[in-house]
């Protein structure tokens, strides 16, 4: 039996383990889902609200505002160069909120698409990973009002932006891959319902979100760029605000690499358990 | 003929983690259980926890069959025979434990209607997002829009939101975008008894028009009648294993006989018998006879008996059997009972029977389902057990007109004179 299986010519073989090649092919197959989850998410997003798609230029402008007064006023820590503290904020602010949105939302997919998973087959990453779509056009909004901000302290950008996009990739993929991490566990232990939320809000204090990296001491800044978000918003404030600011690279590398490693280990994390979920979730 | 699906050797294995420590009572004892838990992880992390008893389960083993283009293959077992897990394993939603299954062309499932449906997306919104769920293209959904909308019969509300549709509407949309895929192989189960009667014989046309265009398809279902009009070939499973396997009116006869008590298609699901059991009452097993036509199937206007074969070791002044008869969307046709609507007192023996006699049976042809209970009059209901009985009844021409009266004229016959005056 096993040997005619094998001779005969099939589309497609059901078995207990699948190709890191058949995985990609499939993934290519059912591309467009991946957009119409990613516009079902829009278009539900801020339904029954009454300011509706004002909840994406509030939410980070508030923030922006309470962390300019108690950083740049109250605290009193420097901005670096000589841009506003609220551009250097809000540079910030920007990868901040498309990491934090997308990480619980992604997080969360899969249980939250529970009903869709024990009953349809569908390559499951599209799950976690087109909960970024939605929120990057959230981010593009903010994009947006950043650079309304900067006509109205009359701040020009530096020539650097041009590198921006590089910076937006790796915000992504690093999203990318935690959310892969996250909304695999969460399947088998709900109790990472309790610890993403939490990591979120610790990770608004140890980021350098409301004040520069350059506050923290030099004997501790490679401990400090283990959170690869460090060297992420290091690249935005860099790109935005300019060269004035001294880039700290072993940061960006250090950034790189644990992006890269969550990234593999993700993946293939995801893809070992993936078979398993439509029967213990 | 080309084989379209081969399944090489496929089986199925659950783990299922019994709880050793019965439900905990006050948070000071969840408390210690949860750290004596914690602690045993941190231990022996990896291990399966100490506080739970694993025990392997499997739900198929050695699955071989092969199917041909354009078959058409009822798959029927009794509950827990591995049907849905065999389903599962061929529309990928599960991986099996060991085996392969090759497939050649595209599969669509349609384990159940409507998934993914969003409800604050309007109609003609979640018909895209279910087809692409169900693996369709845009294009291929574009195309068939229109037919979809016109087999839903929703055309007006087309762009109201899914959440304010009747739940007649909702099925009726998630059917027919789900009849519209065209997949090369089709896997449906059991999504025949959805909507109303008309809506019903629509679906039954739709999969019968799959059938003839040389589609294959893969059908589960409770209903044998359904299976022996629509398919073939016959495949059935019990406990993991496949029984029996051909022709499909002698694998519906092999079932039959296998499972019914009698030669009657009258089920009495004996797994849920053993649920008959309350207070000192037993029911060790029930017995449904056609009277007007010994050894026959049961059909519109026979006589027929239930014999409840019971063992009663308790005390109960006011016995009451009841027997309650649903028709297959769940609407209770006739309640039955001893005590109090029939009026009748019946004494419990340690060990006897009691019979209860239907003349002339008013059910018109169907399937319909008895759930039987048993209570101290007014007092305490000890059990009901839903669906123990299973009565698949025939047509039959009951006013000797030629005509026979099915489900389609009405839920019940009556017998009735006319006389212009």
């Amino acid at each position: 039996m096993k040997e005619n299986l094998s001779q005969e010519k099939f589309d497609l073989v059901i078995s207990a383990d699948k190709s890191f090649g058949n995985a990609a092919r499939e993934l290519f197959e059912f591309r467009e889902l991946f957009y119409i989850l990613a516009w079902r998410d829009f278009k539900v997003r801020y339904k029954q609200t009454i300011i509706g798609a004002l909840w994406a230029l509030l939410r980070p402008l508030l923030t922006m505002v309470i962390f300019t007064v108690i950083f740049g006023k109250i605290a009193g820590l420097p901005s670096p160069g000589d841009a506003p503290y609220a551009i250097m904020v809000f540079a910030a602010m920007l990868p901040w909120y498309f990491f934090s949105s997308s990480f619980q939302e992604g997080s969360n997919a899969l249980v939250a698409s529970a009903n869709m998973i024990s009953k349809v087959y569908f390559p499951r990453i599209i799950v976690p990973v087109s909960s970024l779509f939605v929120n990057f056009v959230d981010f593009l909004i903010s994009c947006g009002v950043l650079a309304l901000i900067m006509v109205f302290y009359q701040f020009s950008p530096s020539e650097n932006i041009i590198y921006l996009p590089l910076f937006v990739i790796l915000l992504a993929l690093f999203t990318v891959a935690l959310s892969l991490w996250m909304s695999a566990l969460n399947v088998q232990y709900r109790d990472v319902r309790y610890v993403v939320p939490f990591i979120v809000q610790l990770g608004l204090y140890v980021s350098p979100v409301g004040f520069a990296s350059s506050v923290v001491a030099n004997d501790w800044r490679v401990l400090y760029s283990l959170n690869p978000m460090v060297g992420v918003i290091d690249g935005f404030r860099w790109c935005v605000i300019g060269g004035d600011i001294s880039f700290y690279w072993p940061g960006l590398w250090l950034s790189l690499v644990i992006t890269a490693f969550l990234l593999v280990t993700g993946c293939l994390f995801f893809l070992k358990t993936e078979r398993k979920f439509a029967d213990v979730i | 003929m080309t084989t379209v699906l081969k399944a090489d050797s496929i089986s199925k294995q659950y783990i299922i983690e019994h709880q050793k420590t019965p439900g905990y009572k006050t948070l000071a004892e969840s408390l210690a259980a949860l750290s004596a838990r914690v602690f045993n992880r941190i231990r022996t992390p990896f291990s399966s926890s100490s506080t739970s008893a694993a025990e392997e389960f499997w739900a198929l083993q050695d699955i071989n069959f092969e199917i041909k283009q354009g078959d058409k293959v009822g798959i029927i077992g009794s509950n827990g025979a591995g049907k849905s897990t065999l389903l599962k394993i061929l529309s990928r939603i599960t991986a099996p434990t060991t085996g392969r299954v090759g497939v050649n062309g595209r599969i669509a499932s349609l384990l159940e209607v409507g998934t993914g449906f969003h409800p604050e997306l309007t109609g003609r919104e979640n018909i895209f997002l279910n087809g692409a769920i169900l693996g369709m293209s845009k294009r291929d959904i574009q195309s068939r829009f229109d037919e979809i909308v016109a087999f839903s019969e929703i055309e007006r509300f087309l762009d109201t939101p899914v959440k304010r549709y009747s739940s007649g509407m909702y099925v009726r949309l998630a059917f027919s975008v789900a009849a519209h895929l065209e997949p090369d192989i089709f896997i449906v189960d059991e999504v025949l008894a959805v909507g109303d009667l008309a809506f019903q014989k629509k679906c039954l046309g739709k999969m019968d028009d799959v059938g003839k265009s040389g589609r294959t398809l893969l059908f589960v279902s409770h209903n044998n009648s359904a299976i022996k009009s629509l398919c073939s070939r016959g495949i059935y499973l019990k406990g993991g294993m496949i029984a029996a396997e051909g022709e499909v009116t002698d694998v519906v006869d092999r079932y039959l006989s296998n499972t019914y008590h009698g030669e009657y298609e009258s089920l009495v699901d004996l797994e849920r018998l053993k649920e008959c059991d309350a207070a000192g009452f037993r029911i060790d097993s029930i017995e449904v006879c056609n009277l007007s036509r010994p050894d026959r199937q049961l059909c519109s206007g026979d006589d027929i008996q239930f014999r409840v074969n019971y063992e009663f070791t308790g005390s109960n002044p006011s016995p009451a059997l009841i027997f309650s008869i649903k028709n297959s969307y769940g609407v209770e046709v006739c309640r039955i009972s001893n005590l109090p609507f029939s009026g009748v007192d019946l004494e419990l023996k340690p060990r006897g029977a009691i019979e209860l006699t239907i003349p002339s049976l008013p059910l018109t042809k169907g399937i319909y389902y008895v759930d039987v209970g048993y209570a101290h009059q007014r007092v305490e209901r000890y059990f009901t057990v839903e669906a123990l009985i299973r009565l698949d009844i025939g047509g039959a021409d009951v006013y000797g007109s030629g005509f026979e009266i099915d489900e389609s004229r009405g839920l019940v016959w009556m017998a009735h004179n006319w006389n212009s005056v």
